[in-house]
């Protein structure tokens, strides 16, 4: 109740342009880690590409707006359908590999999204990118878009909790467990990896377009880097791999001490965040998540391993 | 029409046969063991059922259709179930969710789900651990979890592999009572593949198929099969 206001009042207490902007990108990393999470948390499928989904979704609102009399926020609605096909074929490719060469194989399948960006000038400019201009708000103010992504965010954390509570979770769960397992219990084990997988895009596609439509540029470097992809990924995982909460804490954890340590420690910022990685990954090998079970149960054991 | 039928089924790996030629067949609501020494070749058969592995010649037949390509869900979901020798539980689920997966995969509702799940959470004896989280099971309730899992996708045959191992008297003991249930309860009819406890398999056991590298050498009740000559060579050496 109280977070429900918290949330609805925030950018009206935060007044700072910069404030609010630290705050739409926080919503925004829960949103793209609960959307990784489905994948990568709950059915165990470590993808390290989920960066080609957000360019995807960017591109799509961006070509809209450079290409089109449309209103690039159609790009929510493009992103995904864009994103689906793309899903399932890279998909049917790369879950015959199992464990790091499926990480490895998605790797590939995102530089290969990079590069067609950053070759195909007539669609995407390539290197030189695409600028928007502000459309349906004014590009000034950054209120309206909170409440965008403030929806989304919560929309995917709820849906994340749904899935969790049903026969999909339950079946994404025993997918990464063990395959093998799944498959004796009558799981069609490749049926529900792409339906994480087409979820898990289809949100990041949507995410990636809302993005084109704040940040008003997109280029390859800025929507489909793999540090990208590592980003999401570091924080579904030190915010806890597979729960619900996790991304939330994590996207919160990560972005918050990003930004303080950019401004506070200016030259030293990546040097401190690299050693608040290294602390909890030391002691929290389970994430926040399961460092605060261990606190508040006083249970040691590990859950994933 | 026999439940299930095994005809000429043959597997070789490269030069390696495992399997050769095994030809048997399960009636409704029997019990039968396969058992041989180590390498004998059970768990491969086990696998060429379920779909894990395809068989270089020979026919899988259950209720009168072929099974032979097909995927191992499919398999499952026609109606064999499986436990396997090496237990593997979902580890940071409960009892009772554990469960609760093998029901989802046959029920059409969540609340009939749950219904199937609490059913076999009683008939499997496991009603008080049901909130605890099964990576803290010992070895003979996560064997136990494993079997209830597999029922909850209510089997017509249930394929136990190695289902003794690393069990004490006394837990092997509940388990021959459990598989007797089964049958006599549910008429479920179950193909055991157990290695040496040669009491369980004469508790157990309708009958009694003997496999030594891959091939059948004995087939009978219990008592034949244990009095068989070539069987105990088998075993102990000349």
């Amino acid at each position: 109740m109280i977070l429900s206001i918290f949330l609805l009042a925030a950018p009206f207490v935060f007044e700072t342009r910069y404030s609010q902007h630290v705050l739409i990108l926080v919503l925004l990393y829960i949103t793209l880690g609960s959307a990784w999470n489905i994948l990568g948390g709950m059915a165990g499928q470590l993808s390290v590409g989920h960066a080609a989904f957000f360019g995807i979704g960017a591109y799509s609102a961006a070509i809209l707006a450079s290409k089109s009399e449309l209103s690039p926020w159609l790009g929510l609605l493009l992103g995904p359908v864009v994103a689906l096909p793309v899903a399932l074929v890279v998909g049917r490719i790369c879950f015959r590999l199992r464990g790091p060469y499926f990480t490895l194989s998605t790797i590939a399948a995102s530089e290969m999204v990079r590069l067609v960006a950053l070759n195909w000038r007539d669609l995407t400019g390539g290197a030189v990118g695409v600028v928007l201009r502000p459309s349906v708000f004014s590009g000034t103010d950054k209120v309206p878009y909170y409440y965008v992504i403030l929806v989304m965010a919560v929309g995917t954390v709820a849906l994340c909790q749904w899935i969790s509570r049903r026969k999909l979770g339950y079946f994404l769960m025993a997918v990464r467990e063990d395959e093998e397992t799944a498959e004796s219990i009558g799981i069609d084990t490749t049926r529900y990896k792409l339906v994480a997988l087409a979820l898990s895009a289809a949100i990041t596609a949507t995410a990636g377009a809302f993005y084109a439509n704040y940040f008003l540029f997109v280029d390859p470097t800025v929507v489909l880097p793999l540090a990208l992809s590592v980003e999401i990924v570091l924080i579904a995982i030190i915010g806890g791999l597979g729960t619900v909460p996790g991304p939330v804490l994590g996207a919160v954890l990560l972005k918050l001490s990003s930004e303080v340590f950019r401004n506070y420690f200016e030259q030293a910022n990546l040097l401190i965040y690299g050693a608040l990685l290294i602390l909890v990954i030391l002691f929290m090998p389970d994430g926040l998540m399961g460092g605060f079970r261990k606190i508040l149960t006083g249970d040691k054991r590990q859950v994933t391993g | 029409m026999p439940l299930f039928e095994v005809k000429d089924l043959t597997k070789r790996f490269g030069g390696l046969t495992a399997v050769d030629s095994l030809t048997f067949h399960i009636e409704e609501g029997e019990t039968v063991s396969i058992i041989g020494p180590n390498g004998a070749g059970k768990t491969t058969v086990f696998n060429l059922v379920t779909g894990f592995h395809q068989p270089t010649r020979g026919e899988v037949i259950f209720c009168g259709k072929n099974l032979v390509g097909k995927k191992p869900h499919q398999i499952a979901l026609a109606g064999i179930g499986r436990t396997f020798q090496l237990v593997k539980p979902l580890r940071g689920l409960t009892v009772f969710e554990n469960i609760l997966v093998g029901a989802f995969s046959r029920a059409t509702s969540d609340a009939e789900a749950r219904d199937v799940a609490e059913d076999i959470l009683s008939f499997t004896a496991l009603d008080s651990l049901r909130d605890t989280t099964a990576d803290s099971l010992p070895i003979g309730l996560r064997k136990r979890l494993e079997l209830a899992r597999s029922l909850a996708t209510r089997p017509r045959l249930i394929l136990l592999d190695e289902v003794m191992s690393g069990l004490n008297p006394s837990e092997s003991k509940e388990a021959v009572e459990l598989i007797k249930r089964l049958r006599d309860e549910r008429g479920i009819s179950a193909v055991a593949g157990v290695e040496h406890v040669m009491q369980v398999v004469m508790s157990i056991s309708d009958r009694v198929i003997v496999l030594n590298h891959g091939r059948k050498i004995a087939e009978g009740r219990p008592e034949e099969v244990a009095a068989n000559r070539e069987v105990i060579t088998a075993y102990l050496g000349e």
